[in-house]
Order: structure tokens, then C-alpha cells, then sequence
């Protein structure tokens, strides 16, 4: 495999190209998901920032971190994003009242401390301590260096991580569970309540609507032999609603009606 | 030398032919499946099937898509215009580009220069399938919150969920692949497939794997996506002409991408069949890409199968199925494999190795004969709570000894 990554200080020229073309690009969707007013449209910015990141981790040859950074956020994590956004609204765009009282200070102080943590960390990066031993990390491969820090040195923090989630997974389970009083009344209730009826006129199912009336329509009742509108073949919620147009219209005339 | 070291000595001639030859490949195996496709189920169905366009029909796909790119290419007007343009794009792009890390044969001679017929080999490569497969449904999904109406959204909401929901079970079904063959690498995969194929070896991983690739791909009996019964098209309801087709193509390099890599992780990959490894010679080595295309398309004529033979699932039958049954059942099958292999890299002595799979089966079995019994139960109970549904008439219980009294 090639090693794109050169010591500290030197970029290979086809990483250089990568970043100029990519970092412009994802600092552009990054304004971008902040700017545009569709919620979903911020998603998908920030989800094309996460996958810059991944392609940057790729070049800089932590290909494993890349890898699973696509897989976990833009996959899992801004899937499950997206899928609340499509549940909660299809065109709701962000309000940009303010909802909770002083949230604004809040997030000025952490804006503040978050923006003082990033320039000591480029700093340090650029100016401080030469970072060397990139090659020895990798030496058996990307995905196995992690694995031995992971399982050796940092276990413990690895395994109270996991405990977190764990926890919080379960928290939210616990917090979105509802108990149910009743069981659902689902399909095969609903199945077997139709055959323990006194009469079993409904057991092979309602008759659907419009059956020899004048019109096939869901608010035109079906004709019975008589020739009276048979009130079951028409729904509830029609009926409730007032919807269904009067039987008496579609009716066949008998004989002597029609005689006169 | 191996497939691994082959590739990396490609000069970039041969990796850009490579790419040309494997897109164009795609392409033509994607058109001539569903061709096949139309075909077999037809077959199954007692019909003849599409049998006009060439001899055996086998120009039909060719000629339905030109009568799809000759269609008017409509956009709704309370479509999202720009996501609506992109979603198919995503679905198309990320479908193909899985195929970049599939070993397709064995060393071979390409144009004078010794190499392997693969574009390139990560390290991780089956994790980088994995990644493309979640950025693909982003197309399904977008398609249907872009499209600006009721069913296409529910489709893509259904979408998102079916593949979060799977793609988990799919995941683990990979670890003990990953645990055996000590690597993530497709082709080192491949590679220590020599004595015994994975789908022997880690039966349940391949069940798994190859019910939750069926899932990953909203094919039927898992295509509730796009169940044309409840929800019309699905997420693709609003599109048409080419922006369709694209959607049409996704579809099917999807299937054959899982197929191939099915067959890279637990058939063998490019592997002759047991007991014919003399052919892998034949041709210069060229003759592994035919083990290899017979190995996809048998997945794929199981693809076929199932759809010509299951009806769809429910909605909640399909997400219990793969949130009660597959994820926990391959959480339990990791934690054993793991263990084997420990036992068997610490050589540890036979007679202990058997009785830890004979616990684990008792275990098993103690288990599910536990869940019967309590199910059992369960229903036995049902019997007597649901007082709403008596099963027969009976008179009505009096509440109170004064009622019982006045009569």
C-alpha cells in the first residue's frame, strides 16, 4: 500500500492536492450547515463533512479511523438524524425564535472555550514537541496498531466507554419504553374475533362498497337483494363524517314505481 | 507473492483499465440479470417471459432502457429539486463503487504485466464495503423525503430503519469471519479460505449474512421499501426516465456487489469448488474469474428464487426478526467463535474444546426449551385474562352478593 503520510512538516504532493481541493469544500459545507434553513439540508451538509474528514483520516493514513468514522456517523448516527427529521416534518424549516432562556451566553462561552482548545491544539501541532513514530504505529498494519493500544495500554478507558454506552442505550430504552396495559389488537385478533361472533355473516369479510349499485365508488353502499343499502359496506369514518352519498338515489325502483 | 503485493506494483495504466473493465463489467452484468431475472421468475411462474427483443429476449433490458431514457424526465413541483437530483446519483455512484475492493482471480497475466484482478486492496477493505453500503442508502432515503409526497417519504423512512436494523446484524455476522481469517482484508480473506470455505466453517455467520444481505438490498420478501402493494413505488413513486434507471441499475449492481461479496468472504472468493483446484491454472489463471462469476450468480439466482417464491413480510414481523432473533443469536455466536479460536491458537487439549461446544449446545438447549415452556404459559394465561374475547357465550358475572341476591 502507498504511504501517503511523510514525516511532520512535509505533505506529499497528492495529499497536498487533496487538501486544497477538499478542505475548502468541507469548510464550505460546515458554514453551509449552519446557514441553510432546511433542517434536512443541514444534515446532509454536515454528512458530507464527516465523509471529507474520513477521506482526510484516509490520507494521513489512518485508514481504520477513516473507514469507521464513514461507517458509524454518516451511516448510523446521521442516519438515525435524518430518519427523526423525516418523522418529525417533511418541510419544517428551523424557527430562529429562541425557545430556552439564556442559551445564548451558554453557547458564546462554549463557542469561546471550543475555539481556544482548537488553536492550542494546531499550535502544539505546528510549534510544539516533533510527533514522530507514525511508521513504528502503523508497522503491522493501521487496524491492528489501534487494536494492541486499545486492548492493552488503554482497556480500561476502552471498557468504562463502553460502560457509558451501554448505559446510556439502555437509558433510553428504559426512558422510551411504555408499558402497555392491553396487548395490541392486532391482525390475528382481529381474525379470530371475526369466527367467535354470535352470527357469522361478516366472517368472510364486510362487503365492499358500491356492489350492484349504479356506481363502484367507496361512498356508494352496496345494494342488498331487497334492494335497500347495506349500511356495513360502507367505512366508519365516511359515515361519521357524512360523506356517503344518499343510497336511496342509487336504489333499483321497483316494478310498481315504475309502472306509475 | 500475493494478491495484495501484485496490486501494489500496478502502474497506473493498468489501474485505470482495471476500473474501465470492471465498470463496463458491472454494467453488462446488470443489465443481462435482469434479463435474467425477468426470465427465471417467468420460468417459476409457468410463463414464458420476455422472449421478443433478439434471441431468448436477451436484448430486453437493452431496449427497456432506452424506452426509459426516451421518457419525459419529471420533477413535482413540491419536490426538494436539488436532493431529488442528487439521491440517484448517491444510490448509483456508491453501488459501484464497492466493487473496487472485490478479488475477482487469482494472479494472472493482464497485458504482459503480472497482477491480480482487483482494483485495489485495503487493509480494511470489507469494512470499506460496509461503509459505501451506508452511504448508498443515502439515496433511498433522500429520494423519498425529496420527492415531496406521502408514500415516497414512507418508504424512505422505512428505508433508513430496515438498513440501520440490518446492517447491524450484517456487521457481526462479518466479526467471526474477521476473527478466523485474522484480517479485514478481502483478498487475505480469500486467501485463507484454502483448506475450508467460511460458509462450512461459520455456517451461522453465512445464514446471517446472507438473510441480512437480502435486507440490505430491499429485494423481496424484504423489499418493504418499496412495497408497491401498500406504498405505490416507494421512495422511487415520483421518479421517471432516467433518473429511474439509475435507481433500476442501483438496485441490481447492489445485489451482485453483495453476491460477490458473499462469495469473497464465505464461498472462497475466486476458489475453485473443492476438489478442482487443478482448473485454477487453466488459461493463465483467467479461469478463476469464471469460479468467481459462477459463485455470483448462483447468489444471485437464490436473489431470484426467494422472490419468486416468498411473499413480503410485515413491517413489524421484519424488524422483530432482525432485532430479537438475528442480532442477539449472532451476539451469542461471536462470543463462541471467539473463545474456539483462543482455545485453538493456546492449543488447548481436544477433550476441552468438546466440552465447551457440548455446554454450549446444552446451554441452547436449556434455553429454548425455557422459552417454550414459557410461551407456553404465556398462552395458556391469555386464555383466562382476555375477558373481552370469550370464547363462548357465557352469562354475565354478577359484581356485588346484593346483585346476586335480588336476582
Amino acid at each position: 500500500m502507498i504511504n501517503l503520510a511523510l514525516d511532520i512538516g512535509t505533505t506529499a504532493a497528492p495529499e497536498s492536492y487533496l487538501f486544497y481541493f477538499l478542505a475548502p469544500l468541507s469548510v464550505v459545507a460546515a458554514l453551509g450547515m449552519l446557514l441553510v434553513k432546511k433542517a434536512v439540508h443541514s444534515a446532509l451538509l454536515l454528512a458530507w463533512v464527516m465523509i471529507s474528514l474520513a477521506i482526510f483520516y484516509i490520507a494521513q493514513d489512518a485508514l481504520f479511523l477513516g473507514i469507521v468514522q464513514i461507517v458509524v456517523y454518516t451511516g448510523a448516527v446521521m442516519m438515525l438524524f435524518l430518519f427523526i427529521l423525516m418523522l418529525v416534518g417533511v418541510d419544517t424549516s428551523d424557527s430562529l425564535e429562541e425557545n430556552i432562556p439564556g442559551l445564548r451566553p451558554v453557547s458564546i462561552v462554549a463557542a469561546i472555550g471550543f475555539g481556544g482548545l482548537l488553536v492550542s491544539l494546531i499550535g502544539r501541532a505546528t510549534f510544539g514537541r516533533p510527533i514522530y513514530g507514525l511508521s513504528a504505529a502503523n508497522a503491522e498494519g493501521n487496524a491492528f496498531g489501534i487494536a494492541e493500544q486499545l486492548f492493552t495500554k488503554y482497556v480500561f478507558a476502552f471498557e468504562v466507554v463502553s460502560a457509558l454506552l451501554i448505559t446510556a442505550a439502555l437509558g433510553a430504552m428504559v426512558l422510551g419504553h411504555s408499558q402497555k396495559s392491553k396487548s395490541k389488537f392486532a391482525q390475528r385478533d382481529l381474525s379470530i374475533a371475526r369466527f367467535r361472533k354470535d352470527n357469522l355473516n361478516a366472517a368472510a369479510g364486510l362487503p365492499a362498497a358500491g356492489i350492484y349499485a349504479l356506481h363502484n365508488a367507496v361512498d356508494v353502499p352496496a345494494l342488498l337483494p331487497t334492494g335497500k343499502a347495506a349500511p356495513t359496506s360502507i367505512s366508519n369514518v365516511l359515515q361519521a363524517r357524512g360523506d356517503m352519498i344518499e343510497s336511496a338515489t342509487f336504489q333499483m325502483k321497483s316494478e310498481e314505481e315504475e309502472e306509475k | 507473492m500475493t494478491n495484495a503485493q501484485l496490486i501494489s506494483q500496478d502502474p497506473g495504466w493498468i489501474i485505470a483499465l482495471k476500473g474501465l473493465i470492471i465498470f463496463a463489467a458491472c454494467v453488462f452484468l446488470t443489465i443481462m440479470s435482469v434479463w435474467g431475472e425477468r426470465r427465471i421468475v417467468a420460468r417459476m411462474q409457468q410463463r414464458s417471459g420476455p422472449n421478443r427483443v433478439g434471441k431468448f429476449g436477451l436484448l430486453q433490458a437493452l431496449v427497456d432502457g432506452v424506452k426509459l431514457a426516451l421518457k419525459e424526465d419529471l420533477i413535482p413541483k413540491a419536490a426538494d429539486r436539488i436532493v431529488f437530483v442528487i439521491a440517484p446519483i448517491i444510490s448509483t455512484t456508491a453501488c459501484f463503487m464497492a466493487f473496487a475492493v472485490i478479488p475477482m482471480t487469482g494472479p494472472v497475466n493482464f497485458f504482459g504485466q503480472q497482477t491480480a484482478m482487483q482494483l485495489t486492496d485495503l487493509s480494511v477493505g470489507v469494512l470499506y464495503v460496509l461503509a459505501i453500503a451506508s452511504v448508498g442508502v443515502y439515496g433511498i432515503v433522500l429520494a423519498g423525503w425529496s420527492s415531496g409526497s406521502t408514500y415516497p417519504l414512507l418508504g424512505g423512512l422505512r428505508s433508513s430503519a430496515q438498513v440501520i436494523s440490518y446492517e447491524v446484524a450484517m456487521g457481526l455476522s462479518l466479526v467471526a469471519v474477521f476473527i478466523y481469517a485474522g484480517s479485514m482484508s478481502t483478498s487475505e480473506i480469500v486467501a485463507a479460505q484454502d483448506q475450508w470455505w467460511y460458509a462450512v466453517v461459520l455456517f451461522p455467520s453465512f445464514v446471517i449474512y446472507a438473510i441480512s444481505m437480502v435486507g440490505e438490498t430491499n429485494r423481496a420478501p424484504f423489499d418493504l421499501a418499496e412495497a408497491e402493494g401498500e406504498l405505490v413505488g416507494g421512495f422511487h413513486t415520483e421518479y421517471s426516465s432516467l433518473k429511474f434507471a439509475l435507481f433500476f441499475l442501483s438496485e441490481y449492481v447492489n445485489i451482485i456487489a453483495v453476491s460477490a461479496l458473499a462469495t469473497t468472504l464465505f464461498l472462497g472468493g475466486y476458489r475453485a469448488l473443492p476438489g478442482l483446484g487443478f482448473t485454477e491454472q487453466w488459461l493463465g489463471g483467467w479461469f478463476t474469474l469464471i469460479w468467481f462469476f459462477v459463485k455470483v450468480l448462483a447468489f444471485f439466482f437464490v436473489f431470484v428464487w426467494l422472490r419468486g417464491t416468498l411473499p413480503r413480510l410485515r413491517y413489524d414481523q421484519f424488524m422483530k426478526f432482525g432485532w430479537k432473533v438475528l442480532i442477539p443469536f449472532s451476539l451469542v455466536w461471536i462470543l463462541v467463535v471467539a473463545t474456539l479460536r483462543v482455545m485453538s491458537q493456546q492449543n488447548a487439549p481436544r477433550a476441552l474444546i468438546f466440552a465447551f461446544v457440548f455446554s454450549v449446545a446444552l446451554l441452547y438447549l436449556a434455553v429454548t426449551s425455557l422459552i417454550d415452556r414459557q410461551k407456553t404459559k404465556i398462552a395458556e394465561a391469555a386464555k383466562f385474562i382476555d375477558a373481552t374475547q370469550p370464547s363462548f357465550p357465557v352469562p354475565v358475572i354478577p359484581t356485588s352478593r346484593a346483585e346476586q341476591l335480588n336476582g
